[in-house]
């Protein structure tokens, strides 16, 4: 098992495992990367083999052992696919997809970008790390050079070295005295060591939206550990501060990712794509508006009370996402839905009642016509879609929820059900709710709403009923029983 | 090849039986018994006639502390172990005790160890219960994966080149892929009295091609096993802990 005797003897032309080594494309302090091709597989690949002989960092294996690991169990379009892996014992390498392009990396001379393109980018780097954690893997390399982009638009995310992967064994636990990582999009709590928060990452996608809009890094480029530290404490300036004309949902999305304490953060990477998803409807807080840091007062507190900065026991990381889903519950506002929306209200609050960190979206679809022209005012005048909105609100208000976990949307679509679909699938909703009615003469004419939602949505759907009316048969057995008294 | 490991069966019918099916089903294609066949439960002697039978179709069986303890007196243990113990001497024909009495106290097979305890001294039984536990036992084996016993809580460790230790709780279902690059500890759960608080059988499936081990967990009939236990007389607390595995 003498590992350091294995000597890199890779050429061109050369086959492993039947891969035949093309042109070396990248030469870098951990691995070099190879382009290969094998005669059953068509799509661009890349061979990455670590740097292992004799006096190289000792990281450089370790990182390469954890890709190995975590690479063969990904799946989907937000990472490379995976073709095979070489072990330590002979050659070790990994096989991957070759993913065309750039990394975001090379957009760094372009910086400051516009509010629109760079939440437009962080907006689709947000549900490529909520499918990631929801493979159980917190990244703990976030940052512009490991983040590419599909031909299709779709983020793909590279380099899993320093990944963690919940049910696996981590191989940088106690590998390093200090951590490991990139120094200017480190999360706080990496400096304690903690490794197994998703959270973790939502931090350094914050530092790369704070970068990406206003050319400044938020705690700088120091990668002494003692430069590091400082954001134990320390908070970044707002944006604001440093552009005036920096939006205040921007800001609140901004300074929410980077909160030092992770409980602070989005609870998951699927709230903060949803926020990026819908600026109009997100709750403006006291962060939006900041234009200075935290008074030194608060930051002392920070710094010496141990409390605050005590690395917590192990997560599960599973858990902790099922812990914070969102929901969403899909209302009629037509004439008699009000039993079937208290119906619906008392399932949202058992739901809401046992997560905490789950929010709430509630839709409505204003139906269009399909022949008619509509008119977003009604004959009255008033205009439906408001009025909608407010009906909406007021149906949630008893559920007392915080502005931030409470969300409404009317959708106009001419298709209600299909538009309730393609939110959810848009927004990564985790749980549907959806009434259904008794007996509806327009559901067996035009199917029910609730029954293609069922069938066709990508996630759990409790479909719900108003209580049930005394049925028929019963009503024919009263209706005999009152004959034999009158007899 | 599929290998099927189980440790501690500790004379627990319902336990092994369970898990014998559960890994044949995943086609298991050999069986490593790494000991403690016999001790707290009801049914040593089908224990040790089925372990028996085992390595008469080519299964691999090392001696546990409880195993030894049915030949050497000198064997220090708790008062309720000791009274299983003396309990079980009795019930075992001679074939079956010479079985327990000839069994080796390691064995390594390619580049992997078979041992009740722990490598850096057998017959000592020593627990291994964290890293520096695991380290001691990894560098006193040239094996590349040894598997062991004798904690009844499953664990996983490995040393890195620069002999780092990582540890792990292994998450049942969840192949890992013990990778050469560093050497690796597996600790096994036990099948016939699981002390992490999780009552199902544990036991473990390694494939030797993809270098991957699957830890399992097998519910069985804890309440058939426990009134095997109370019917005979043993230590009442033998037979409650089965159903809150502790």
């Amino acid at each position: 098992m003498a590992r350091t005797s294995v000597k890199t003897s890779v050429v061109s032309g050369a086959v492993i495992d039947g891969f035949t080594i093309g042109e070396c494309v990248h030469h870098g302090g951990m691995a070099t990367l190879w382009s290969v091709t094998h005669p059953g597989i068509a799509m661009p690949l890349l061979m990455k083999i670590p740097r292992v002989s004799e006096g190289e960092d000792p990281a450089a294996i370790v990182s390469f052992e954890m890709e190995q690991m975590i690479l063969p169990r990904l799946s989907g379009p937000h990472v490379p696919a995976c073709f095979g892996t070489g072990d330590f014992a002979a050659q070790p390498y990994v096989v991957i997809e070759r993913i065309p392009g750039k990394t975001l990396y090379s957009r760094l001379g372009d910086l400051p970008l516009s509010f629109e393109e760079a939440s437009g980018i962080v907006g689709k780097i947000a549900p490529a790390l909520a499918d990631l954690h929801r493979q159980n893997v917190i990244h703990h390399d976030i940052k512009p050079s490991s983040i590419m982009f599909r031909p299709s638009g779709e983020v793909v995310l590279i380099d899993f070295g320093l990944s963690h992967h919940n049910q696996l064994p981590d191989l940088l636990q106690e590998e390093f005295r200090l951590p490991y990582g990139t120094a200017p999009y480190m999360a706080p709590e990496r400096l304690l060591g903690v490794r197994d928060d998703p959270r973790s990452d939502l931090f350094s996608l914050g530092v790369l939206l704070y970068f990406f809009t206003t050319g400044v890094r938020p705690f700088g480029e120091s990668e002494t550990m003692r430069g590091m530290r400082r954001r134990l404490w320390r908070d970044p300036h707002p944006p604001r501060k440093l552009k005036a004309d920096y939006p205040p949902w921007l800001q609140e999305v901004v300074l929410r990712c980077l909160e030092i304490e992770p409980v602070w953060r989005y609870p998951a990477a699927s709230q903060l794509a949803f926020d990026l998803g819908n600026p109009d409807q997100i709750k403006l807080t006291a962060r939006s508006e900041r234009v200075k840091r935290d008074p030194i007062s608060t930051v002392w507190r920070r710094r010496f009370n141990d409390g605050l900065t005590q690395p917590k026991p192990k997560a599960d990381l599973a858990a902790q996402l099922a812990a914070c889903p969102i929901l969403a519950v899909a209302l009629d506002t037509a004439e008699g839905s009000e039993p079937l929306n208290e119906a619906l209200r008392v399932t949202a609050q058992r739901i809401l009642a046992t997560l905490p960190s789950a929010r709430l979206a509630c839709l409505n679809v204003l139906k269009l016509g399909r022949v008619t022209l509509d008119r977003t005012l009604d004959e009255q005048g008033n205009n439906k879609h408001i009025d909608r909105l407010v009906t909406l609100k007021h149906w949630a208000s008893p559920l007392r929820l915080d502005e931030n976990r409470l969300t409404v949307h009317v959708l106009e679509a001419i298709d209600p059900a299909a538009a309730i679909l393609e939110f959810a699938e848009v927004n990564h909703v985790d749980h549907i709710v959806i009434g259904a009615r008794q007996n509806s003469l327009v559901r067996t004419l035009l199917g029910s709403v609730s029954a293609k939602v069922a069938a066709e949505a990508p996630c759990t759907v409790t479909v719900v009923r108003p209580p049930r009316a005394a049925s028929l048969h019963e009503q024919d057995a009263n209706v005999k029983k009152s004959d034999e008294v009158r007899a | 090849m599929r290998l099927a490991i189980f440790a501690d069966i500790h004379a627990n019918r319902q336990a092994f039986s369970a898990c014998l099916d559960f890994a044949r089903a995943r086609g298991a294609e050999r069986m490593i018994c790494l000991g403690d066949y016999v001790g707290y439960g009801a049914d040593p002697e089908w224990a040790v006639e089925t372990v028996m039978g085992l390595v008469d179709d080519g299964a691999i069986a090392v001696r546990g502390n409880h195993d030894n303890a049915v030949g050497a007196t000198a064997e220090s243990m708790n008062a309720e172990a000791q009274a299983a113990i003396e309990w079980t001497r009795g019930r075992l024909s001679a074939p079956q005790r010479r079985f327990l009495a000839e069994l080796p106290f390691e064995l390594q097979e390619e580049d992997r160890l078979y041992v009740h305890s722990e490598a850096s001294n057998p017959a000592k039984w020593h627990y291994v219960r964290s890293a520096s536990d695991a380290a001691r036992s990894i560098v006193a084996t040239s094996a590349h994966i040894t598997f062991c016993g004798h904690v009844h809580q499953p664990a996983l460790y490995s040393m890195s080149s620069a002999a780092k230790m990582t540890s792990f709780v292994p998450i049942s279902g969840v192949a890992v892929q013990l990778l050469g690059g560093r050497r690796w500890l597996a600790v096994l759960g036990s099948v016939g009295q699981p002390r992490d608080r999780d009552p199902a059988a544990s036991f473990a499936m390694f494939d030797t091609n993809s270098r991957e081990i699957s830890y399992c967990r097998v519910p069985y009939d804890t309440e058939a096993a426990a009134s095997r236990i109370r019917a005979n007389g043993l230590p009442l607390w033998l037979a409650d802990r089965l159903s809150v595995g502790r």
